[in-house]
């Protein structure tokens, strides 16, 4: 199944998500843990990510979107599903390369080309690790340079993110929380990777600060040529960056269309209530805005309703919505949908 | 707008914290006027003083290692500030009531949430128990709890974050009070759970004809929900205007900032937001001029060494800048 019709139009998927399902069992007693059931966080998302390109991902707290980035680049193994990322290997081919099963030695050269920065820059950073260390820790990990050599590619990051190559042998702790995020994204950097999962990389950031981060990204991105998945629930932010966006809920992509498209024509019934939530900083269209207030709040990921697993809060949900799964269809070009009345 | 409508009236509030690494300078003296029925929204980045100022009204804030340095806090007729406690529990919870970011430091997760609505309705309004067990059960219905008869036993952990939140409400107009102070009371809950709550507070606000104080980072938020708007930085008010006046005429170079860092859902995507560089004081030492100065695009050398007062520049619309932005002359 592809996500794109016409594909002279874009080049081939840098990264493909099969099927991808991550469960994590619940397990109870004290000497012999049976498994009672499981927290079904991500369960069954395809889809594919382009080079260049930044792909946004939304959802409400608990949906399963850290969760996704996590088993995308491998910080967690899948419970089923697959995950290919295309490499370049050296001699001007690419191939795809199955990162579902690989382990040890093999996965860490992979990491190479597909890295993380987390939410939170306060707990992501070892305390205990100056600045440099952090950054170079993967050029060690990875046996890249001289120790000299590291050091002057760590005062390129440093400067490349907009920090200054005389903090090296400072700590975390000096640093504000946005020019903590900054060197979070020197070190997944610092491999020169192809593709960064960056879940929440502003979330904890104030206003004045996110903007910076943002256009920080956005700068690396052109300059490299990098692919993002951006994961965020300020979608404001992600309509500002993303040029995809997909939108999750209880574990499933619910709908998934170019940027422009999604926010202008949404089709899913989810994604019209969450956007209307949205407040704008203008009083005036605040005031004449019909404002669809979901009731009720979303259902266990153990015990997920069935059928379609939005019909709890939806308003338009009917018999058939209980009984059958809604598949996510194309249903016009490059806009896809999972909803039975679509 | 005069002194007698107005049911709350800080004037001049300054609030510290005695630290080892010496004194933080977290409310440096802001004053402000509610009106009956009005709703003020509080505006400011993290650190701003937004929970310290409001936290100081009630006089919440334990000593050491807080401290109120100065200023008056007028509610009918008597300064709150020089109360005695036992008075000023009187005021708390019936008069003034406040609902906070995490309801978790508010509810006590090992009393029923039942019990804890109960509890000011006795206390306050001298009910009995089953009164006040059935006026807890309309206050959840009230809120939005479904099955409150059921519901009205279970403890704060059975609760989701949104129903918590709900029930929090619940508790603080329970007694019906004259003011309302939210500080960011939907923060912590996602888009739709806070298009819920907002919801919620407003139809209360209209039917109970309260006044409400709500603190949020969250320029969005408050732009559907606010008569006024007032904008702190560094524990100062830096611009205080009607709601539409200050998304519309901003009159000060950091609301104005602020409002352009924002993405916005109704303009075209993808132009890089405008950044605000460099980083708020340090309120261990605050600086003596203006405090947005380090960062402004507007700043003249005697916005180092001075600090420009809050000025009404309209009727109702203050602002704390030495520069005229409309015309880029110096104000007397
Ligand atoms: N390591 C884990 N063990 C067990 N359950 C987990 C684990 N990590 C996440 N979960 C559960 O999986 C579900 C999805 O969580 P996840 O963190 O992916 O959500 P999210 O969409 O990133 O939410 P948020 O917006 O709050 O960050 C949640 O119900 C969560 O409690
Ligand atoms: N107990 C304390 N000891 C020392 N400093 C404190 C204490 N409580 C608050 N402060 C300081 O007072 C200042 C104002 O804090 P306040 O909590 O009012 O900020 P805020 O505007 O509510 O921020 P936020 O948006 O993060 O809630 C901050 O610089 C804070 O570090
Ligand atoms: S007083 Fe000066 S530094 Fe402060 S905001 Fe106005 S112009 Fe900028
Ligand atoms: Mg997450
Ligand atoms: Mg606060």
């Amino acid at each position: 199944m592809s996500q794109t019709t016409d594909a002279t139009a874009r080049s081939q998927p840098l990264l493909r998500v099969e099927n991808l399902v991550k469960h994590f069992p619940i397990r109870r007693g004290i000497i012999i843990q049976r498994q009672v059931g499981a927290v079904r966080a991500v369960d069954g998302v395809s889809l594919h990510i382009y080079p260049g390109e930044t792909l946004g991902l939304v959802g409400e707290s608990g949906c399963g979107k850290s969760t996704l980035g996590r088993t995308i680049v491998r910080l967690y193994k899948p419970t089923r599903g697959r995950v290919l990322l295309r490499v370049h290997n050296g001699n001007g081919h690419a191939q795809e390369v199955d990162l579902t099963d690989l382990k040890g030695k093999e996965l860490r050269r992979m990491r190479r080309h597909i890295q993380m920065v987390f939410q939170d820059p306060y707990a992501s950073l070892n305390p205990r690790m100056s600045v440099g260390q952090i950054i170079a820790e993967p050029l060690l990990v990875h046996g890249i340079g001289s120790p000299q050599e590291r050091e002057e590619r760590v005062k390129e990051l440093l400067t490349l993110v907009g920090l200054r190559p005389s903090h090296i042998n400072r700590y975390p702790h000096e640093f504000s929380g946005g020019q903590r995020q900054r060197i979070g994204i020197a070190r997944a950097l610092a491999l020169q990777p192809d593709f960064i999962v960056l879940d929440e990389p502003i979330s904890a950031l104030d206003v004045s600060i996110q903007a910076q981060v943002v256009n920080l990204l956005q700068e690396l991105q052109q300059k490299f040529r990098l692919t993002y998945l951006f994961i965020a629930h300020d979608l404001s932010m992600v309509r500002h960056i993303s040029d995809r966006t997909a939108v999750m809920y209880l574990g499933k992509i619910v709908e998934l269309a170019d940027r422009d498209e999604l926010y202008q024509h949404p089709l899913h019934p989810y994604t019209k209530a969450l956007l209307s939530a949205v407040p704008v900083p203008d009083p005036k269209k605040e005031r004449e805005k019909q404002r669809e207030i979901l009731q009720g709040d979303v259902p266990s990921p153990v015990n997920p309703p069935s059928g379609c697993r939005f019909r709890t809060r939806c308003p338009l949900a009917e018999a058939v919505c209980a009984e059958r799964e809604p598949e996510l269809r194309e249903v016009a070009p490059r806009h896809w949908v999972a909803c039975h009345l679509i | 707008m005069d002194a007698q409508t107005a049911v709350l009236d800080i004037r001049d509030l300054r609030t510290e914290f005695v630290t080892e690494e010496g004194v933080v300078h977290a409310v440096n003296g802001i004053s402000y006027r509610l009106h009956q029925g009005q709703t003020i929204g509080v505006v400011g980045e993290s650190g701003s003083g937004k929970s310290v100022s409001v936290l100081s009204v009630l006089r919440l804030l334990p000593s050491p290692p807080a401290r109120i340095v100065g200023g008056e806090v007028w509610f009918k007729g008597q300064d709150l500030l020089k109360l005695p406690e036992k008075e000023m529990r009187r005021i708390r919870g019936k008069e003034i009531a406040m609902i906070f970011q995490d309801p978790m430091t508010s509810l006590n997760p090992v009393l029923t949430i039942g019990f804890q609505i109960m509890e000011p309705l006795m206390l306050h309004l001298h009910m009995g128990k089953k009164e006040a067990r059935e006026r807890a059960i309309e206050l959840l219905h009230m809120v939005g709890i479904p099955e409150p008869q059921k519901r009205v036993d279970d403890y704060p952990h059975q609760f989701s974050g949104g129903m918590r939140q709900r029930a929090m409400i619940a508790m603080a107009l329970a007694c019906q009070p004259t003011v309302l102070i939210a500080d960011e009371p939907t923060t912590a809950l996602d888009v739709t759970i806070q298009a819920q709550i907002v919801d919620l507070v407003k139809r209360l606000r209209d039917e109970l004809g309260m006044a409400l104080i709500w603190i949020t980072h969250d320029l969005g938020v408050v732009a559907g929900l606010a008569d006024r708007v007032i904008v702190m930085y560094a524990g100062l008010i830096m611009e205080d205007a009607p709601v539409d006046e200050l998304y519309e005429h901003p009159q000060h170079p950091y609301t104005r900032a602020l409002l352009r860092s924002l993405p916005r859902m109704d303009e075209e995507a993808g132009r890089p937001l405008e950044t605000i560089e460099g980083l708020p004081p340090d309120l261990l030492q605050m600086p003596q001029g203006c405090p947005f100065a380090p960062r402004c695009t507007y700043v003249r050398p005697e916005c180092r060494t001075q600090r420009p007062p809050l000025v009404e520049i309209q009727p109702g619309h203050r602002v704390a800048c030495w520069v005229d932005l409309e015309t880029g002359a110096l104000r007397s």
